[in-house]
């Protein structure tokens, strides 16, 4: 890109120029902390909530819960409620990507049945996953495939030809059980998947809800088809049962806290100070620093309490970060470096926000709108992974309501249904507040009926403040 | 008087049955505000979607700067320079005025945008252009006036070095303040060198910010003249009935569509 000339600057006497950019500047980047809260406030006010609901919700929901039951707020069971909430928020972090386009992607959690199908499968099938289909399944099974790698191409998400040609190599090498060659299957499978998912919508142009409706009930079909009626696959694997079951040394919980909390202190501040020097828009200092020292002093907290011992029994001893927390955590920085930092996000939030100004600004609609389901089904087999690992096992039913608890969780984190507005620490607060309301009324011996009633009650609050402060948004604010 | 960077010369258009342009001629000289007027029909919009590569012409030839050119997209329009402010202005409401001006030109690599750049580079835009409207660059489009929209349209075509720029209707849904501020917009685009070619419904904006007026009637260009020598009543004459004076068609009530 040639280097910006402002047209026939000559024309304007360069002193009158640089007035004329300090004039603009003084209104734009200095801003005190006080007029920043201001700000801040006029755009709650005016209908830009962000996770600001779901956050209060939280706190409510959780001191709520604590009083109620004497077991809630223990060590051991937030653990278990950050293990029990984590496949669900994997899942909504891929769905935010859909959302994002104002579509839907109905068939994330059967999709995601299916690769852990395949994944269980090829464990208890010792590698041979065409004796544990049997013949005409495994044909269809390497059939898929290849259209996906065919779709890929049509598309040209060339990056996405790769996990097809892997899960057919690795299909049809038969090689031997191994947990992390099962993960990375269960993976491309699951970004097959969304390669037809996203080649149904964006080049037949059928609309997303209908694709993934069919799906929806086609993926069940499929995964009972794979497990068989009326049975289950066990994942008996010590990796495999870790993922969702284990916890970090106490050692490994500690260098988690430097890597992540420090990285994000050095990260933003960098980001800070640099957009400071180059007299460019940022947050006031104060406020970025207490930002800053506030996340670290939480995770600091948090890092102390799961390293200490949280067991019930004398006998053993359970301390340690849970490997769900660093794999939520990588999923989160990925994602939002992509959304926030990448051009490809760009054209998302473009697309989600005015998809005819995309076009026009030349943007690939088609390739946008395909991969946001590549993605969505990708990250969703990693969700599978780690539901089917907290359970042990993989049912016919896995993740058939999964996905209402995703799409869910990516609503009330504040993701907009609407398409163009949301973020992916969106679906990790979302999922925060759906596993709190399970495990919480499960601890206060709520029956079922009511789990499900109180969640559906959540849900649709979400999405009323979401309608609600859509209308208002037209007073808007400011990114940032 | 420079030469015209873009020169029609016989354009033909059709949608089937509908002959829509004919044999429009017309030259559009660099640093000068053209405005395009004429009744409703009469074939501007279309006009300006075959300069910008949306529409194929059916005959006729397009020269940019002297020389024959094929249009065959939007690609190739804005690759020789042109570039259209559409009416309905393409926007995205949930992104910044930065990131909107940008939008499919990101600047610095593709995983690692160059945020730093593309803010200056649209301040100094904005700047170059005396707009002091705008709180701060990083407002989100949503929270700006419809004047301010249009005004950030325009800065994106001015950030991408356009030598023509066509403006449909800028005004159109504008206030009396907003109009003023797009109205002087487009003197400055002009004072700094660019070809404008303006679409209006407005009579008394064309007369305040053009240089030359092409009038269309039925899809025929009846006049193209400098501003100086025309009247009101003279334009809105040509215009609803192709002729006036000694200006436009000579047997209008001959002309079909």
């Amino acid at each position: 890109m040639a280097d910006f000339a402002p047209a026939t600057p000559s024309k304007r006497p360069h002193a009158e120029r640089d007035s004329a950019v300090a004039d603009f500047g003084i209104d734009t980047t200095a801003q005190s902390t006080g007029e920043a809260l201001r700000d801040y406030l006029a755009r709650v006010r005016g209908g830009e909530l962000g996770s600001l609901p779901a956050l209060l919700g939280l706190v409510v929901l959780g001191v709520i819960f604590s009083v109620a039951s004497g077991s809630f707020l223990t060590l051991g069971n937030v653990a278990n409620l950050l293990a029990q909430g984590a496949g669900v928020t994997i899942i909504a972090m891929g769905l935010v990507f859909v959302l994002l386009l104002g579509e839907i992607d109905l068939s994330a959690g059967t999709a995601s049945g299916v690769t852990a199908a395949i994944l269980a499968l090829h464990l208890v099938s010792n590698g041979n996953l065409l004796g544990g289909m049997g013949m005409p399944v495994f044909v269809l099974f390497c059939a898929m495939l290849v259209f996906a790698v065919a779709a890929a191409a049509q598309l040209r998400l060339w990056a996405a030809t790769g996990p097809p040609v892997l899960a057919l190599v690795l299909a049809l090498a038969g090689v031997g059980p191994n947990p992390w060659a099962e993960m990375l299957l269960a993976v491309c499978v699951g970004t097959s998947i969304g390669l037809l998912t996203g080649f149904l919508v964006s080049r037949i142009g059928i609309p997303s809800f209908v694709v993934t409706l069919a799906l929806f009930l086609a993926w069940q079909g499929v995964t009972l088809q794979l497990i068989g009626e009326g049975g289950t696959l066990g994942l008996r694997n010590e990796i495999l049962f870790a993922v969702a079951n284990g916890n970090l040394s106490v050692l490994g919980s500690w260098v988690l806290f430097v890597v992540a909390a420090g990285g994000y202190a050095v990260v933003v501040l960098a980001r800070h100070f640099r957009q400071l020097r180059l007299g460019l828009v940022t947050l006031p200092t104060p406020l970025v620093v207490v930002k800053v020292t506030a996340t670290v002093l939480l995770a600091a907290v948090g890092t102390y309490l799961l390293t200490r011992n949280r067991s019930r029994s004398s006998l053993i001893e359970i301390m340690g970060v849970p490997y769900v927390v660093p794999i939520v955590l990588v999923l989160l920085v990925v994602g939002t470096y992509v959304l926030d930092r990448t051009s490809y996000g760009r054209h998302v939030y473009a697309v989600g926000g005015n998809a005819e100004a995309a076009r026009r600004a030349g943007i690939d609609l088609p390739k946008i709108r395909a991969s946001v389901f590549v993605i969505c089904s990708s990250v969703a087999a990693i969700g599978a992974i780690v539901y089917s690992s907290k359970v042990g096992s993989v049912d016919p039913s896995a993740g058939a309501s999964t996905v209402l608890y995703a799409v869910g969780a990516a609503v009330i984190g504040g993701t907009s249904l609407f398409g163009g507005k949301g973020r992916i620490s969106n679906a990790v607060i979302g999922g925060a507040v759906l596993a709190m309301v399970n495990n919480g009324l499960g601890l206060l011996h709520q029956p079922a009926a009511v789990v499900f009633v109180i969640t559906g009650g959540v849900l649709l609050l979400a999405a009323s403040v979401d309608a609600l402060s859509r209308r208002r948004t037209h007073l808007g604010g400011y990114v940032r | 008087m420079t030469s015209p960077i873009l020169e029609l010369r016989g354009l033909n258009k059709s949608f089937g049955p509908v002959h829509v342009l004919h044999d429009v001629d017309l030259a559009v000289r660099p640093g000068e505000v053209m405005a395009l007027v004429g009744d409703n029909g009469a074939g501007k919009s279309t006009l300006v979607k075959c300069i910008a590569g949306i529409h194929p012409v059916d005959s006729g030839e397009i020269r940019w700067a002297g020389r024959p050119v094929r249009v065959t997209g939007p690609r190739d329009a804005a690759v020789l320079g042109i570039e259209v402010v559409y009416q309905d202005l393409a926007l995205a409401d949930n992104l910044d005025i930065v990131q909107n001006m940008f939008l499919g030109r990101e600047r610095g690599k593709a995983w690692a945008m160059d945020e730093a750049d593309m803010e200056r580079a649209a301040r100094e835009t904005l700047a170059t252009l005396s707009v002091r409207t705008v709180k701060s660059v990083r407002t989100l489009v949503s929270a700006l006036s419809g004047g301010q929209r249009q005004t950030v349209a325009i800065a994106k075509a001015v950030l991408w070095e356009s030598k023509l720029m066509l403006l449909d209707e800028p005004t159109a849904a504008l206030g009396v303040a907003q109009t003023r501020q797009v109205l002087d917009l487009v003197r400055r685009l002009a004072e700094q060198g660019i070809a404008v070619v303006l679409i209006s419904h407005n009579i008394s904006d064309v007369f305040e910010v053009s240089d030359r007026i092409a009038m269309l009637y039925l899809g025929r260009l009846v006049a193209d003249l400098p501003t100086r020598q025309l009247t009101h009543s003279q334009v809105v004459e040509l215009i609803t009935a192709g002729r006036s004076g000694e200006l436009g068609l000579a047997r209008p009530d001959t002309v079909t569509i």
